[in-house]
């Protein structure tokens, strides 16, 4: 085995194409042990099909990967025992009970009956559930449905846990429980792969994020890194009269010490910015200082197009270039 | 390879995976078994599901027995809901194909097919345990039809061996159903297409000899009817419950009791290879 220890997910040049589509198209990525990679990107970039791929649900067309230092196409059944999946959406049977799926799943899983009971009863407690252990997931709350599902995948405490967009559909609250666990697991060791189209998301959990564009990954770093890349946050500045947005623009643009963004359709002028709030101050004392009237102004976060923008010069080759 | 657990996780166990071909194949039938034993479960937990795929046949029995049946004459004598209920409970087996449909359809929308799909288990164990489950559950099928059928005044009039013998082939017809379902329900993308793949084979649970004699037909629908599969067991458990039949007219109808054997029994081979490749094939 070589590396042990090292990467627990490697990745090199998969390829996997749906008729005339690329959904991969030479797909490289390594996560280190014990750390969270955030897969970020848009709809339709490849990133459900390469977590199948690693989590032994597809076969690629070419290229190889390794999870747990095991190679995924030949060494299969190995890699089952020490993985954990969580789909969109969560997989569990409807109608039994909370325990009676964590057994069946512990039966699946090859534990013998008397291991299986214990350990359903182990994971109740340790995902809150003890109390609704008794009744069917169809009762329970978003939250708690995904907790159900969480626990099954960690019957046998995988070294790698793959999570393909785990908080789609869930409510603010409920997206938070889950974000919880998924520390609590990072924290204690376990490796996490996670999808998302949220830069957000990927911001709170990922010690590394990697966005995809296409069937490959375009860019890859800490969160840190790839917002100081992207200019992190961003200001927007929305004008009364559409005859001062060139005025306006100049001195978000000076003020920022970046290129501004004009929409003049919208009146608004965008930019980004790296001290939040000094930069607010600053844009509100000349704005009154050069006599123009804003209707808005807003510190938020980049979006994943302005990200997808940055990372792809798709609106400007300059900026590609830059 | 690691080997610390974060205590966060508790104590997991650690399976020991099959390593020689006996314990593969003993793992094979232990999974199969915990997947049919969740299907099984199901029924437990919820026994209403059970009337709710019988309400139809038995409003059939009521609706073609009663209604329909006062306007209908049965060849040779013999009262016509003597005649109709085996038809009912084969018909019954035919309709099974949308149960099973529905259901494998339902654990992959859901993602459990593919939560199994990423363990461990046995591959084949997931179709081989719900064929079980479905079977299991299709004897207590059978079991509350002939309960309706006394209610009505059906009764068997063959010996006890003959009788099993009729059970027995209603119940190889359900299993070849149980393997069409599997095949359709992982072919079809989702639960609205169903309804749709539905439509055009319930067709094929009624162009047969349940309700009228196929030489009552148009002659092209009245040969499609004698060589339906569920004719040839129909005719067949007539036959062996000792019920009214129809005249036998061409070579197939001559042979009910063969081809109820051969028929499903080939379905069961066919729909078995196609599923498990098929099954195999989610992962391209």
């Amino acid at each position: 085995m070589k590396d042990a220890g090292e990467d627990a997910v490697v990745a090199d040049g998969l390829r996997k194409r749906y008729g005339g589509t690329r959904a991969l198209d030479g797909f490289d990525l390594r996560v280190p042990e014990g750390t969270v990679c955030g897969l970020l990107g848009p709809n339709g970039a490849g990133k459900t099909t390469a977590v199948r791929i690693l989590s032994t649900l597809l076969r690629p067309d070419g290229g190889r990967a390794e999870v747990a230092g095991l190679d995924v196409a030949r060494q299969t059944r190995q890699v089952r025992y020490r993985i954990g999946l969580l789909g969109q959406h969560a997989a569990v049977d409807e109608i039994l009970t909370g325990r009676q799926n964590l057994e069946m799943f512990g039966r699946l899983f090859h534990l013998d009956g008397r291991s299986a009971r214990r350990r359903a009863d182990e994971l109740l407690r340790q995902f809150g559930l003890a109390d609704a252990a008794g009744k069917p997931p169809k009762q329970y709350s978003g939250g708690m449905r995904r907790r159900l599902d969480l626990a099954a995948s960690l019957i046998l405490a995988p070294q790698v846990l793959f999570l393909d967009e785990p908080t789609t559909g869930l409510d603010p609250r409920n997206r938070g429980e889950v974000w919880e666990s998924i520390r609590t697991l990072a924290a204690a060791g376990t490796t996490v792969l996670l999808t998302t189209q949220h830069l957000d998301e990927a911001d709170r959990l990922a010690d590394q994020i990697a966005v995809m564009d296409h069937g490959r990954v375009i860019a890859e770093g800490t969160p840190d890194r790839l917002k100081s890349k992207v200019g992190g946050d961003r200001i927007d500045l929305v004008v009364r009269d559409a005859a001062a947005l060139p005025a306006a623009a100049e001195l978000i643009a000076r003020v920022c010490g970046a290129e501004a963004e004009t929409e003049p359709e919208l009146r608004r002028i965008s930019a980004p910015v790296r001290d939040r709030m000094s930069v607010l101050t600053e844009v509100v004392r000349a704005l009154s200082d050069a006599e123009i009237t804003a209707e808005d102004i807003a510190l938020r976060r980049p979006t994943l197009d302005e990200v997808f923008l940055r990372l792809t010069g798709h609106r400007t080759d300059e900026e590609a270039a830059a | 390879m690691k080997t610390t657990t974060p205590a966060v996780l508790g104590t997991p166990p650690t399976p020991v995976p099959p390593a020689t071909p006996l314990s593969l194949a003993r793992w094979a039938v232990l999974d199969g078994w915990t997947i049919a034993r969740r299907d099984l479960m199901h029924w437990v937990r919820e026994p209403t599901r059970i009337l709710g795929t019988l309400i139809f046949p038995i409003v059939f029995v009521v609706l073609f027995g009663y209604v329909f049946g006062s306007a209908m004459s049965v060849p040779g004598e013999g009262a016509y809901r003597e005649f109709l209920m085996p038809g009912m409970f084969a018909q019954t087996m035919m309709f099974g194909i949308g149960t099973t449909m529905t259901a494998v359809i339902a654990d992959t929308a859901a993602g459990v097919t593919d939560r199994f799909r990423s363990m461990p288990m046995a591959p084949s164990a997931v179709l081989t345990g719900r064929s079980l489950a479905d079977i299991v559950n299709s004897v207590i099928d059978v079991a509350i039809l002939v309960a309706c059928g006394y209610v009505v005044g059906w009764r068997p009039h063959g010996g006890v061996a003959a009788t099993l013998a009729a059970v027995g082939l209603l119940l190889l017809l359900r299993f070849a159903c149980v393997w069409i379902g599997i095949y359709l329900g992982l072919v079809i993308p989702s639960v609205e297409a169903s309804g749709a793949v539905w439509g055009l084979l319930f067709p094929f649970t009624m162009i047969a000899n349940t309700f009228v004699a196929p030489s009552q037909m148009p002659n092209w629908l009245g040969v499609l009817a004698e060589w339906n599969p569920l004719s040839s067991t129909v005719a067949a458990t007539r036959e062996l419950f000792g019920n009214p039949g129809l005249e036998e007219g061409s070579w197939i109808a001559g042979h009910p009791v063969l081809m109820a054997v051969v028929w499903p029994s080939v379905l069961v081979v066919l729909f078995f290879l196609l599923s498990m490749r098929r099954y195999r094939r989610l992962s391209r």
